[in-house]
């Protein structure tokens, strides 16, 4: 066996990951799986990119790789940018389409479905306006330096997997001992109830959404970063997503994490030894095996 | 002093249809008063709806001075008003003190602390294992900690459905000892309840509902020998009749 | 002349086989209020099982026995209903949305079934020589629509006429029962888990013959056919036309596959060759805006259902 699988699940596991944070939170939270998610990958990759093209046209400086990485300072500012625009995204959607079938007591399955509406519209507007020609952040290209063990990585790559690593510890930190964080705890597990508790659940919601689009925008950038920037990436990435978060346990932030990496791995390994065709069909069957065995997923609650 | 007053208040779950037909009452600070009424008479809808929980279609509700007819329950719960519900009034998946540290976020930070040690000497069985998951706790433990929750941001009127509810008898007796000593403190104690002695027993004013109507309000001595109620909850006497 | 009149055939004999879709769809959704988002694998499942089963002996891949059209169409129903019956079975006792999940998945394992198995599928290039039904009178364009747009239409009123007597039987009532409230159907001795796995296994086999139909009628199938788009026209149709009602499901399927072949001949007319991919994604999203805007303003569809407005798409949650 190839020990470099390793490497390459490990990093494309870290991008499926921290996009599945994003799914399920706002699946324990908001109570629907949202088919949107995939494509808030693939728009903030898409809005990081323009972004990055207008600080570009500004100030040509920006782009200048700096050493040891393929990209200049203007790709983390751009980043920045795209994570507000993928956050305002997610928030318009939110207060234009579910956040009223919510007020309307419409049922999870017709939020889930506008999800599904939503989400073609969404994809199918990417291509048109930046057409489905490919498109990438840098064209530099990078050696990938060995690592032992008979393993290769660029530094790109590296930076993926460390970056991830502690936006995952933070994000966790953040929803096990701060006050917002507990009070999303709450709202998962009854909502009603923790309104009654003084939890302006609106204002969780909003949390949410933010958290989950964050992250969504993060992930499709690396995504992007590590291969190429399409309209369709986003819903290559959608099964992936939700295999992962409920492999993970739906709610558990550390979950999605590890049920990324198991994919990415998974996925990698498959790569190898079956052969990249075959590739998608993992995390379906991955997703079926937890059904059948451990529906509620590695770190889930019963009945969550 | 007004504590709470309601002004020919609508509401329920469909405008059309509403559980809850105009009822009135005011109840006075420091005042324990409970709702009584025969089953699906709507006393959870009012209390409910009082509180935030159930839509209100018409009339007014007023929290001391202030007008709160509409408001959800995170803004009634900042303007001083506590609601413990019948079930599912706690996280049963985060620790006690998870639990009373989401309601003592409405309070300044420095006063947390003090304000959670205070519900765990009030409720010792809490205080001995705060970390333990909320889930784990028995019934009679669970009602503890749904009143400490809702006490412990020290609101002016307590509003409690059915806290008797699925308990022993005896456990019975501990949660009325408890909201005993809660109503001698001064907070205004409004509580819907089956459990007709013990609420009595408990409360100095009583109010019966009928078909989403106010058919009684009075005194609860009136109530102690049992013709009346027993009238009231048949529907042999009319609101008139027993005013 | 006759070429508009075989051309409208032809358009009808496709929209008829939407419609087939979109009957299926309605007993999984609008009757049982089951969300499938993998209704193209299960379309597509039935075109190839009938394909593989009725084409002419093919070197290069297996499969070709050269059976009669009908005894291809039986198996694809056949398959289809195993294969919503087994994903039935898994998800159907979890969260609606596990179900969503799930059939999504089915959708892209077929996809790639489709795409790589090329000794049962023919891989990317598909399957060639599906034997059509009237093929003798395939050199005229008209007489050939035409035949094959009776003989669909009989399809399709076959199964309407099937579908509004099961709605009407007291497996219907059941299935609506335990819908609008599980609890009170339960308590009635309706055992809800068992009532949609098999609705879904019903909608399932209807989908796959939809696809063999259509298969058939045009002769040739490949992956490309059944992507998740079709999945989505098909939830378009049946949202237009009115969920829970089968002349609504009818009538959705024709219009909303009209709309999309006019806004696609526009679009080919209006916009240089360069530009027409990039113009066609327009219309998706204009199908997806529509869906959304009838989930938000008119949920019932064009023709609602008769006896009670589905209550899942209002407000069922009293605490709202």
């Amino acid at each position: 066996m190839n020990p470099q699988a390793f490497i390459d699940g490990l990093i494309s596991g870290s991008t499926i990951g921290l996009g599945a944070i994003g799914l399920t939170l706002t699946y324990s939270i908001l109570r629907f799986a949202n088919f949107t998610h995939g494509d808030f990958l693939a728009w903030g990759a898409y809005l990081t990119l323009t972004v990055a093209g207008v600080l570009g046209g500004l100030a040509a400086g920006l782009g200048a790789p700096l050493y040891p990485f393929s990209f200049g300072w203007g790709l983390p500012l751009a980043v920045m940018g795209g994570v507000i625009l993928t956050v305002a995204l997610a928030l318009g959607l939110d207060r234009i389409l579910f956040g009223r079938l919510r007020a309307r007591g419409a049922d999870a399955i017709i939020i889930v479905m506008a999800s599904f509406g939503a989400s073609m519209a969404l994809r199918s507007l990417l291509e048109f306006i930046f057409t489905a020609k490919p498109a990438y952040f840098t064209k530099a290209l990078q050696i990938a330096k060995p690592l032992g063990l008979g393993m290769r990585a660029t530094p790109d790559q590296l930076l993926v997997i460390g970056l991830t690593g502690a936006l995952v510890l933070a994000l966790h930190l953040f929803v096990t001992r701060s006050d917002t964080g507990r009070a999303m705890r709450a709202v998962s597990e009854n909502p009603n109830l923790a309104s009654v508790f003084g939890v302006d659940v609106d204002k969780i919601v909003r949390v949410t959404w933010i958290i989950g689009a964050g992250m969504a925008c993060l992930a499709g950038v690396m995504a992007g970063l590590l291969v190429q920037i399409r309209p369709y990436m986003g819903f290559d990435l959608l099964l992936p997503l939700f295999a992962a978060a409920i492999l993970g346990g739906i709610g558990s932030i550390p979950g999605a994490m590890l049920g990324g990496l198991i994919i990415g791995l998974a996925e990698a390994f498959t790569v190898q030894i079956i052969g990249a065709e075959w590739r998608a069909a993992i995390s379906f069957i991955i997703l079926v095996l937890v059904l059948m065995l451990r529906p509620q997923g590695l770190f889930g609650q019963r009945g969550a | 002093m007004t504590a709470l007053s309601l002004t020919n208040l609508r509401a329920g779950y469909d405008r059309d249809l509403p559980i809850v037909k105009g009822v009135s009452f005011t109840v006075n600070k420091g005042e324990a008063v409970c709702i009584l009424g025969p089953n699906g008479a709507g006393k959870s809808s009012m209390i409910k709806a009082v509180a935030g929980q159930v839509p209100c279609f018409g009339g007014q509700v007023r929290l001391g001075e202030a007008d709160v007819t509409g408001l959800s329950s995170h803004e009634l719960v900042r303007k001083g008003m506590g609601f413990v519900p019948q079930t599912e009034n706690i996280f049963t998946r985060l620790t006690i003190l998870e639990n009373l540290q989401i309601a003592a976020q409405l309070l300044p930070r420095p006063d947390r602390a003090a304000r959670i040690a205070a519900m765990f000497d009030m409720f010792p069985d809490l205080g001995a294992r705060p970390r333990e998951l909320a889930g784990a706790l028995s019934g009679g433990q669970r009602q503890m900690l749904a009143a400490a929750r809702a006490l412990l941001t020290e609101p002016p009127v307590l509003m409690l459905d059915e806290p008797s509810a699925g308990l022993s008898p005896k456990l019975v007796g501990q949660v009325f000892d408890t909201l005993r000593r809660i109503s001698e403190a001064g907070v205004t104690l409004v509580l819907v309840e089956q459990n007709v002695r013990a609420a009595l027993a408990l409360t100095s004013r009583a109010l019966v509902l009928v078909d989403g109507q106010l058919a009684h309000d009075g005194p609860t001595s009136a109530l102690h020998d049992g013709n009346l109620l027993g009238e009231l909850f048949l529907g042999h006497r009319s609101v008139e009749a027993s005013a | 002349m006759m070429e508009i009149l075989a051309y409208a055939a032809f358009f009808l004999t496709v929209a008829l086989t939407y419609a087939i879709m979109c009957l299926g769809l309605n007993v999984q959704w609008g009757q049982t209020g089951l969300f499938n988002v993998g209704i193209a694998g299960f379309v597509g499942l039935g075109a190839y099982v009938s394909a593989a089963l009725t084409t002419p002996d093919a070197a290069d891949r297996i499969g070709g026995f050269d059976l009669p059209i009908v005894v291809g169409w039986l198996a694809a129903m056949a398959a289809g209903g195993l294969l919503a019956l087994a994903v039935g079975l898994l998800t159907l006792r979890m969260r609606s949305d596990y179900l969503a999940i799930t059939t999504f998945g089915i959708a892209v394992a077929l996809q790639l079934v489709f795409q790589n198995a090329e000794i049962l599928t023919g891989g990317a290039f598909g399957m060639a020589f599906i034997p059509r039904p009237f093929a003798g009178l395939q050199g005229q364009a008209f007489a050939f629509n035409i035949v094959n747009l009776a003989l669909t239409g009989l399809v399709v009123a076959a199964l309407y006429l099937l579908l509004e007597h099961l709605l009407r039987s007291p497996w219907g009532r059941a299935l609506r029962a335990v819908r609008e409230d599980e609890v009170a159907a339960q308590a009635l001795g309706k055992n809800p888990v068992l009532l949609r796995i098999q609705a879904f296994a019903l909608g399932g086999a209807i989908m796959a013959l939809a696809g063999a139909v259509q298969a058939h009628f045009i002769g040739f199938i490949a992956p490309g056919n059944y992507l998740p788009m079709m999945t989505f026209q098909v939830w378009a149709m049946l949202i237009v036309g009115g969920s829970g009602n089968n002349r609504g499901a009818l009538l959705g399927a024709v219009l909303v596959w009209a709309i999309w072949a006019l806004s696609g001949a526009l679009i080919s007319e209006v916009f240089p060759a360069d530009q027409q991919a990039r113009a066609a994604s327009l219309q998706i999203v204009t199908i997806g805006v529509m869906l959304c805007v009838i989930l938000l303003w008119r949920p019932q569809g064009i023709l609602p259902e008769v006896r009670s407005v589905s209550r899942h798409l209002g407000r069922r949650n009293k605490d709202q």
